[in-house]
């Protein structure tokens, strides 16, 4: 197997998330956005590891998986919070701090 | 003639089946994140990137990494979804929410990932445009956990109180009082 389908597969699943984390107001999306582009890292790293043959890139992915847990947890008490104060969670009527 | 039937020879692992397997995972993979990010009800966005993450999931055991491939299953469908969903009923003025994005504003977000996809794909044809991964044998979960205790250690120890602090963090956050 290439190791540029695997490569060019999460470049395109990394630019989906893109135009997903830009497009969506929505904070519950744009969290699902952020999932798919560390899940692009993730295909990344393990194809590196099978490239090299070495074990270092499985245990990085298995790292960003635990990063990632932890960062949908915050994120989504976040989002929560945001529901409760505003009764929304759309992201563009979220300027507090512009100036 | 000989010389091409001595390419073959030399090129004779060539994953026939599991090329065949990695472009059926990798249009539903693709055709699933684009539902993720166009679909305009939350909880069928949820649902489509399970099938996303189970995609991924395949895709590492095609890599020869089950043990990835089985923690990807376990935290992200299992638990990372079900924290979504859960969000989606906590916040349920959100669902079927999202059409209101002004037209303009999705040109310029398609333009920006267009020109990154294009950035991207350039550098890496360019880059690793014949190497090859051969998977001998799948990963031994043996060897990745040797390597976890020994050699990365020291991040291990840090992503477990990252997600200490991340468990203490979200609790305060999210809390009534």
């Amino acid at each position: 197997m290439l190791l540029n389908q695997f490569l060019l597969l999460a470049a395109l699943l990394f630019c989906i998330g893109v135009y997903g984390v830009l497009v969506r107001r929505n904070g519950m999306l744009v969290l699902m956005s952020v999932e798919l582009i560390l899940n692009s890292v993730n295909i990344n790293l393990v194809a590196f590891g099978a490239l090299t043959d070495d074990v270092g890139g499985e245990v990085f992915a298995l790292f960003t998986i635990a990063v990632a847990a932890a960062e949908v947890g915050v994120g989504l008490a976040i989002v929560l919070l945001m529901y409760r104060n505003r009764r929304s969670i759309d992201l563009s009527q979220a300027d507090l701090l512009k100036g | 003639m000989s010389a091409l039937l001595a390419a073959v020879s030399a090129d004779s692992d060539l994953f026939v089946a599991q090329n065949v397997f990695f472009g059926i995972i990798a249009l539903l993979m693709i055709g699933s994140a684009l539902k993720v990010v166009t679909t305009s009800n939350v909880v069928h966005a949820a649902l489509w990137l399970v099938l996303v993450l189970g995609g991924a999931a395949a895709q590492f055991i095609l890599l020869g990494s089950e043990f990835v491939a089985v923690t990807q299953v376990l935290v992200y469908i299992g638990a990372v979804v079900v924290l979504f969903l859960f969000g989606v009923m906590l916040t349920r003025a959100s669902m079927g929410d999202d059409e209101t994005v002004a037209g303009e504003k999705r040109v310029m977000a398609a333009v920006v990932a267009g020109l990154l996809l294009a950035v991207m794909s350039v550098a890496l044809i360019d880059t690793f445009s014949d190497d090859r991964v051969v998977i001998d044998e799948p990963q031994l979960v043996g060897t990745v956990a040797d390597s976890i205790f020994s050699q990365y250690i020291v991040p291990f120890e840090a992503v477990s109180v990252l997600l200490l602090a991340a468990l203490i963090g979200s609790i305060v956050v999210a809390r009534k009082d």
